[in-house]
Formats: structure tokens, C-alpha cells, sequence
């Protein structure tokens, strides 16, 4: 019985974190992107790209809803779910948390004055100054969350007494070292994802072949915008996925080498790409790229990786995490891939970028993103188990010990259906509703009025 | 003052915030949805949504910046209340969620639906109720650890008519803070109509609330007679806080100066607030978790209050800025922009 509530706390804590983190990633991207979108729009004095912005921004409301309240959901369900937890840690991690909290503030008031201000004032500019705090506070909120994650990767900026935490240094504990390259890989793939998300739905308008005239050109220069900027992002994001791995490699040998199937320590360590596990746990059918692992984790073709071997096997993480760790890379890979090809075929004047193989594979990068972000998480999740604290604290000793916990687990599965379902009806809803053609029409007027 | 005592102040007037913004938002949430089965929902809803559409995740924030707040100080209420309040808090989190998804599906999204108007109204007074138990149970009695393991006394609480009267109190509370709002708003706005419509339910709910009050503070003191005794203590902040509250109805029944009745009617409630608050110490649950033992160590007590004063300097413009174009802005009250 002890047991199922752990297993069902780790579930109910799962399931939200996986429903929050679609919206949390829209989040921290989307308004870097409106932004962008909004400049772009004032500097060429283009009406389609001012548009872009709004229609972005319309949606974008809809889905912070759901961060906000799922955002809420986990925040309490941290100390609900986890108080044992909560209760140690949080001595440490209080700070972070808190200054989260403060960097959603901001962005949460000024997205309330940017959504109801477009007109109001006289110079543009103006209003695209407000879009600064939100892309801000959506990117520090990212920053201080993730490094109360790298915390319990990490634990450092305390020593242990009796059981407890005592000297601790809030500043320490916050910048640990796995926080560095967390952050960088969170915040790369968060613009990433959101870019491809914007390009997909840009690459759907388009196949759909309903767009013509002002509405493909519209689409268009959104497929452009948003493909140039996942590229950069994409490119971006491969590095700081290398940044991380070289980290684990060096504070969290545990996982690298679960996510590599890597078991016993030598020097040149083989990389291994896909294939199973059979029945004696040997890797199978698997790719090798010889001295490729050491490479990855150290920079150096010859280096010593540290195998499984080395740890009790009471403290090794499933070895599953490897399907986790291929599928995030081969998608992080194919992202890259994809949104150079469309650069290249756009740069060459006899090539049509917008051709139907394109098109298509951009329309599937979109869910691929964020299918990689649940990869990502689930890998370093799981990656890092048994521990809740590594080397401290584990899961099980953390969790609520309430019988009430299995009935919580399916009153959340009921409402994220229901939210995420609503949130797809209603998006779809306001742009059928409102299809760009309409606005696109009513443009020349609206800009006519202002040159009066 | 100790760094705790600072920091319990600085998250009580946090929560105190919420308590005014929230209740805005709650009561006008139930406000909307009984004024259109009256058939008057013309008459107000384009005046509330008008205020609620920008603000609604602001308010928000304020509940989640008082929770993190109290776990980052006292680590401790994160061990009891965290296994007590379970199930009760998972509900709140679910209606919360509910009533704020709703709120921008609704209003940015598909066009009035009676569904999510009804379940934004009940929400409204939902939720209060199911916040309301946590500080019921700071009064001790309802948690109880054995052999480490926390639990709630389901059957004590909804017993207890102290949990029941400020429940109650929570309700009525919420209708008349946000109805008193509401006609300060309207008044602005100069809509006749809907300050006629308001005025009378900031009126009607005024009774209701003051009843609550008296009954809550006599539960109380056959609850806890210590809270109690403090409380009495501090009579005079509860003397100006009646005072305040029979300000405002003077000045709602002479039909002016609703900006000033609104502001009453704040003051009356900080002091009742802070009265109360005050009375608790030293526990913040008793007898389980006291403001000195229950503290985070002092490095992070002190990190989390200069967090505190560096946010407040980033905040408070920001929440001045918000409030002067949405708020103190006559036009767009108005509705002209």
C-alpha cells in the first residue's frame, strides 16, 4: 500500500508537469515571437506582420490561461503531493521559487495592459515597449524554475546536520552547477519550439490551398519569419544540448550512461543510437558510433566515460530513459535539418520553398517540438531516479503518505481532458470564426484613417 | 523586529491584497452570472468585464505569491498543511482552474456561453469557501500527527460551526467587498443603471456581513480562547474597523462619494484582517508550528526579504501603471476605448 502512494504521487506530479509544460513552453516562446513579429511590423511599416502579432497574441491569451492555472496546479501540488519534500527543501530552494513567482507577476501585468492597448497610444513604438516585460518575466520565470530542478539535480549551498539542512546559502543553492546549462537548454528549446509551432500552423494555412492573394502572402512571410527564427534557435539548441551532455557527463555520470546504455567505464566509449534491450539487458540491434560517447561527454575521442557499473543497483535510473534521450536527439537533429533546407531552397530562385514535401514536413515538425520537450523532460525526470534529491532524499521518502492520493490523481485527469479539449475547441473556434481573409480586407481602410 | 516577524507581515499583506482582489473578481464573477437570470445582465456585464478582462491573472498571482511565500518562510506549514489540506486544496486548485480558463475562453475566446457563465459565478463563491478552511484550521484541532503521519479530522471540521461561520463569513464577505467595488466602478463610469443595480446589492449584502463577523468572533472564542483574548486585546483596531464599515454605509445610503465608501470598506477589512492575524501569534498553527520555530533558516529569511523589497520595486510601478490606464482612466471605464 505504501508502495501506490508513491507511485501514484510520481503519476498525479507526471501527468501535470506533462499537460503544464506544453503551455509553459507557448509561454516563455510565443511572446518573444509576437514581439518580433510586432518590431518587424512597425520597422517596414507592414500591416501583415502588425497583424501576425495580434492574431498571435489573441491566441497566445487562451493558452496562458491554461499555463497560469496548470502553473497554479503544480505549485501547490509541489507541497500537497511532496510536503516531506517540501519540507527540507524548501529551506534551500525558497528563493527561486519565490523570484518565479515575481518575474509571472510582471509578465502577468503587463500581458494584461499589451493585450488592451494596441490603440491607445499615439506613437507604435510605444506599445511594443510593453511587449519587452513579458518576453522578460516569461524568460525569467523559465530561469528561476529551472534552476529549483537543477537544485535537485545538484543539491549544493547548504551542509547536512542530523538530517537537516543547516549553513545554507540561498544564492549558492540557486546558481548550482547543474543550473547553467539547464537553463540555456530550457530557454533554447522553449523559443524553438514555439517558433516551429508557429511555423506548422503557418505551413497548414498554406497547404490548405484556401489561401490566396493577401492571405498566402500573409502566411507566407509568417512561414519566414518563424522557420529563420526556429533556425537559429535549432542551431542554437544543438549546442546547448552538447553543453548539457558534457555536464552530466561530469556531476551526473548516472544518467548520461542509463541514457546510454553505457555500462561498464573505458576510455573511447561507443555512442549508441536506438535498438532494444533483450532478456540478459544487452543492447541490441543498436548503431554504434565508436568513441562517439566520449566525445559527447568530454570533448575528447579517448576520454574515460564512467559505465553504470560504478553505482549500487539500487541507485541506477531505468534504463528505458535511452528511447527518451534517442527520440529528443533525432528530433532536435531533424528540427535543425528541416528549417535549413527551408532556408537554403528559399535563398535559390529557381526553388520553390513552398512546395508540398516542405510544407508538410514543417507542419509535423510542430507536434515533433514539443513531443521532444516531453522526451527531454521525461528523460531528465526519470533520469535522475530514485532520487527526489539526489544523494539526499529519495521519492519515496517524499511523498505524501495520504490514502486520498488515488482519487486526486483522476479529478486532475478529468480537468486537464476537459481543459485541454476546451483550449482546442476554443482556439480553433476564434480563428474559423475570424479567418485572416476577413481582417486582411478590412486592413486598407483601417489604414487610411490613421493617415487622416 | 526579527527577520520572520517581517516576513509574515510583508506575506500578510500579500494575502490581505488577495482577499480584495480576489473578492472583486469572485463576487463579480457571481454578480454577472445572478444578473443574467435576472434578465439584467445588459445592465452590468459589459462594466465588469470591462474591469476583469485586463486584471483577472493578475489576481491570480497574488494567491500564488502568498502560498510560495508562506512555504519559502515557514517550510514547515508545507509538511502539515500539505498532508492535511490534500484533498480540500486539490479542489480549490480544480475550481480555481476551472474559473480562470473559463474566464479567458469566455471572454477572449467563443462568445457567452451559459455553461461557463454559471460555473464562473458558482466558482466565485466556491472558492472563497475552500480557502477559507485553511485558516480555519490554524486554530488547531483539525490536524492531528500520529506516529508521523498527518491527517485531517474530516468529521471535527464539518462539525465544527467555527469552520461553517467563516465559511459563511467568507461568502458574504466577498459579495459585499466586490458589490462596493463594483459601485465605486460604476459611478466612474457614470452608468446609471448599473450604479442603481450595484448600489442595491452592496446594500443588501452589508447586513449579512456584519452578522457573519459577530458570529465567526463568537466561535472563535469558544474555539480558541487564547486568539480570542488577543483579539480582545486589540479592540480598537476592531473598533475602527466597525467604524470604517458604518462609514461606508453612510456614505453608500447618501448616494456619494463611492470611491471613499470603497476605500472603507478596504480599511475595514485591514483592520479586522490584522486584528485577526495579529491575535494568532505566536502560532500560525496551533499548537503545531510557532512564527519562531517554524522559520526558514536566517540566510534564506534574508535573501527572500530582499527579494521581497527588490520585487515590490518592480511591482508597484507596474501595478500603479495597470491600474491608472484600466482603473483611474475615465475613457476607457467608460468604455470609449
Amino acid at each position: 500500500m505504501e508502495m501506490d502512494t508513491v507511485l501514484i504521487s510520481r503519476l498525479l506530479t507526471a501527468m501535470t508537469l506533462g499537460f503544464h509544460v506544453i503551455f509553459a513552453t507557448i509561454g516563455v516562446g510565443v511572446p518573444l515571437l509576437i514581439s518580433i513579429a510586432e518590431f518587424i511590423g512597425i520597422k517596414k511599416n507592414d500591416p501583415h506582420y502588425t497583424m501576425l502579432a495580434k492574431r498571435w497574441a489573441r491566441g497566445f491569451v487562451i493558452t496562458v490561461a491554461v499555463g497560469v492555472v496548470t502553473g497554479t496546479a503544480i505549485g501547490l501540488q509541489l507541497s500537497l503531493v511532496w510536503p516531506n519534500f517540501m519540507q527540507l527543501a524548501g529551506n534551500v530552494i525558497a528563493l527561486p521559487l519565490f523570484l518565479e513567482v515575481f518575474a509571472f507577476f510582471f509578465e502577468a501585468i503587463f500581458l494584461g495592459i499589451y493585450l488592451y492597448t494596441w490603440d491607445r497610444f499615439k506613437k507604435k513604438i510605444t506599445h511594443w515597449y510593453l511587449s519587452i516585460p513579458i518576453v522578460l518575466g516569461g524568460g525569467f520565470s523559465a530561469v528561476f524554475i529551472t534552476t529549483v530542478n537543477a537544485f535537485m539535480n545538484t543539491p549544493e549551498g547548504f551542509t547536512m546536520e542530523d538530517g537537516s539542512f543547516a549553513a545554507v546559502n540561498p544564492i549558492e543553492a540557486m546558481f548550482n552547477s547543474a543550473a547553467p546549462s539547464k537553463i540555456i537548454h530550457v530557454l533554447s528549446s522553449a523559443y524553438l519550439t514555439s517558433a516551429m509551432l508557429l511555423a506548422a500552423i503557418a505551413a497548414f494555412m498554406l497547404l490548405r490551398k484556401k489561401a490566396k492573394g493577401t492571405a498566402a502572402t500573409y502566411h507566407k512571410k509568417a512561414l519566414k519569419v518563424t522557420v529563420t527564427i526556429a533556425f537559429v534557435f535549432a542551431a542554437f539548441n544543438l549546442l546547448t544540448g552538447d553543453v548539457s551532455a558534457k555536464f552530466l557527463a561530469e556531476h551526473q555520470p548516472e544518467k548520461l550512461a542509463a541514457a546510454e546504455w553505457h555500462f561498464e567505464t573505458e576510455e573511447g566509449a561507443d555512442l549508441v543510437l536506438f535498438g532494444w534491450l533483450n532478456e540478459d539487458n544487452e543492447p541490441t540491434g543498436v548503431i554504434r558510433l565508436p568513441n562517439v560517447l566520449s566525445f559527447l561527454a568530454h570533448g575528447d575521442f579517448n576520454s574515460e566515460v564512467i559505465g553504470l557499473e560504478e553505482f549500487p543497483e539500487e541507485e541506477i535510473p531505468p534504463l528505458w530513459v535511452h528511447y527518451m534521450f534517442d527520440l529528443m536527439v533525432t528530433i532536435g537533429m531533424f528540427l535543425f535539418g528541416i528549417t535549413l533546407l527551408y532556408l537554403v531552397v528559399s535563398k535559390v530562385k529557381r526553388w520553390n520553398e513552398n512546395n508540398k514535401w516542405l510544407l508538410g514536413s514543417i507542419l509535423i515538425s510542430g507536434p515533433l517540438a514539443f513531443l521532444a520537450i516531453e522526451f527531454g523532460w521525461i528523460y531528465a525526470e526519470v533520469g535522475r531516479q530514485p532520487w527526489i534529491l539526489r544523494g539526499y532524499m529519495t521519492v519515496e521518502e517524499a511523498a505524501t503518505s495520504s490514502p486520498h492520493i488515488g482519487l486526486m490523481f483522476f479529478m486532475f485527469l478529468g480537468l486537464y481532458i476537459v481543459l485541454g479539449t476546451l483550449c482546442v475547441v476554443v482556439l480553433r473556434k476564434l480563428f474559423r470564426d475570424n479567418p485572416v481573409e476577413n481582417e486582411l480586407e478590412e486592413l486598407p481602410l483601417k489604414e487610411e484613417k490613421g493617415d487622416e | 523586529m526579527s527577520y520572520e516577524i517581517v516576513g509574515l507581515a510583508v506575506l500578510w499583506i500579500f494575502l490581505y491584497g488577495y482577499l480584495i482582489v480576489a473578492s472583486v473578481d469572485f463576487g463579480a464573477g457571481f454578480f454577472a452570472y445572478y444578473a443574467k437570470i435576472t434578465k439584467k445582465d445588459h445592465i452590468i456585464n459589459k462594466l465588469i468585464a470591462r474591469y476583469l478582462s485586463p486584471v483577472w491573472e493578475v489576481t491570480n498571482v497574488f494567491f500564488v505569491f502568498f502560498f510560495v511565500g508562506i512555504v519559502g518562510f515557514f517550510p514547515d506549514t508545507a509538511y502539515y498543511y500539505g498532508s492535511a489540506l490534500l484533498v480540500p486544496a486539490s479542489i480549490a486548485i480544480v475550481l480555481l482552474a476551472i474559473r480562470g480558463s473559463f474566464y479567458a475562453f469566455e471572454n477572449y475566446g467563443s462568445k457567452q456561453s451559459n455553461v461557463y457563465m454559471f460555473l464562473y459565478g458558482a466558482t466565485g463563491l466556491l472558492i472563497p469557501a475552500s480557502l477559507s478552511i485553511a485558516l480555519t484550521l490554524s486554530e488547531g484541532g483539525f490536524i492531528v500527527e500520529e506516529n508521523g503521519v498527518v491527517s485531517l479530522q474530516y468529521w471535527e471540521l464539518f462539525t465544527s460551526p467555527l469552520s461553517w461561520s467563516i465559511v459563511g463569513l467568507s461568502i458574504v464577505s466577498v459579495l459585499f467587498i466586490s458589490s462596493t467595488f463594483l459601485t465605486f466602478y460604476a459611478a466612474r463610469a457614470n452608468d446609471q443603471p448599473a450604479l442603481k443595480l450595484v448600489r442595491g446589492y452592496a446594500l443588501f449584502w452589508s447586513t449579512p456581513t456584519i452578522i457573519a463577523a459577530l458570529t465567526s468572533f463568537i466561535f472563535l472564542s469558544q474555539h480558541n480562547e487564547r486568539h480570542f483574548g488577543n483579539m480582545m486585546d486589540l479592540w480598537w483596531m476592531l473598533g475602527l474597523s466597525v467604524g470604517f464599515f458604518m462609514i461606508a454605509m453612510w456614505l453608500l445610503y447618501q448616494e456619494r462619494g463611492y470611491g471613499l465608501a470603497f476605500i472603507s470598506v478596504m480599511l475595514q477589512f485591514f483592520f479586522a484582517f490584522f486584528a485577526y492575524g495579529i491575535g494568532h501569534y505566536p502560532y500560525i498553527l496551533d499548537p503545531y508550528i510557532t512564527i519562531a520555530d517554524g522559520a526558514t533558516h536566517e540566510s534564506m529569511g534574508l535573501a527572500l526579504i530582499v527579494a521581497f523589497i527588490a520585487g515590490l520595486f518592480l511591482l508597484i510601478p507596474s501595478l500603479a501603471l495597470i491600474f491608472k490606464l484600466f482603473l483611474f482612466d475615465a475613457d476607457y471605464v467608460k468604455g470609449k476605448k
